[in-house]
């Protein structure tokens, strides 16, 4: 079946996305840019696994199936924020950033 | 800017439609009953909770919105790639960095919306807007506001800052006309 075929390259690429999120938690050196790993790929790869799951639902049930949707969209709004969170709660403690980072002065003290 | 609409018994256009579209969605069907039900809570909801929130500014370009937010999942997809690209070459090459981005926006609905475009756009996470409400005094009323961003692989400052600037900031000026 070709939407079977369809749903797995979903799946596979929705897959690999999430891993490199999470291997760029894992790699990363510093918790700045640790996070660039989590806010960004992992979006997409939940956008796709997502997809991939309302065109399976959709033709394995009667009517289409279009919550994934409503899903994906709070993603997209609710990751930035929490990336957000995270990064304001490190400057605010000082973390210390990668040797060779530009622009530290920037940082205004609060 | 405008910020009160042009009806009174639809303070928030654009929220009273996401209201409508989410109610059907969760329920999954367009049948009557749903539709009235939708409609009844998309006009009621918005009436009872806009007097407890700080006006923000409308949407008044709905079509430049609309293409502005494909645009936006466009540069989403592409920046994933490239920092998928990033994460799985060498940490050592990176050049990670600090840029502040003065802004034009003045209010916070547009800020907070460009803050979340450049934290899902590529490589770069917005880290806090400057100046901190708290530390302005009295006398100075309208500051000069910063968005600090941190960025993954930085190349040239002042690109990004025009790149974020045009791409991202000039279509919010134009939809929310302020």
């Amino acid at each position: 079946m070709i939407f079977e075929w369809f749903v797995s390259v979903l799946l596979l690429i929705g897959g690999a996305f999430i891993l490199i999120g999470s291997i760029g938690l894992n790699k990363m050196p510093d918790f700045f840019m640790r996070l660039h790993g989590p806010t960004k790929a992992t979006t997409l790869g939940m956008a796709a696994v997502l997809i991939a799951a309302m065109v399976y639902f959709s033709f394995t049930q009667n009517g289409i199936s279009v919550k994934e949707i409503l899903i994906s969209v709070f993603l997209l709004i609710t990751a930035p924020i929490s990336g957000y969170m995270l990064i304001k709660a490190a400057i605010h403690h000082k973390l210390e950033a990668k040797k060779g980072t530009k622009g530290l002065d920037n940082i205004e003290d609060d | 800017m405008r910020l009160k609409a042009k009806l009174s018994w639809l303070p928030t256009p654009f929220r009273s439609l996401l209201l409508f579209v989410v109610w059907l969605l969760l329920n999954n069907s367009i049948s009557v009953g749903h539709l009235i039900l939708a409609t009844i809570l998309a006009i009621l909801i918005p009436l009872l909770t806009f007097r407890f929130r700080e006006p923000q500014p409308l949407i008044l370009k709905p079509g430049l919105a609309l293409r502005h937010f494909l645009l936006v999942l466009y540069d989403i997809v592409t920046a994933n790639v490239q920092v998928a690209i990033l994460i799985l070459g060498s940490s050592k090459k990176l050049r990670p960095a600090f840029v502040k981005v003065p802004l034009d926006l003045s209010h916070e609905m547009p800020i907070t919306i460009l803050a979340s475009t450049v934290s899902l756009t590529p490589g770069t996470v917005s880290a806090e807007i400057y100046p901190i409400p708290e530390s302005i005094t009295e006398d100075d009323k309208e500051p000069q506001k910063y968005l600090l961003i941190h960025v993954l692989d930085l190349e040239d400052e002042e690109a990004l800052i025009k790149m974020i600037k045009q791409r991202y900031e000039a279509p919010l000026k134009e939809i929310f006309q302020c």
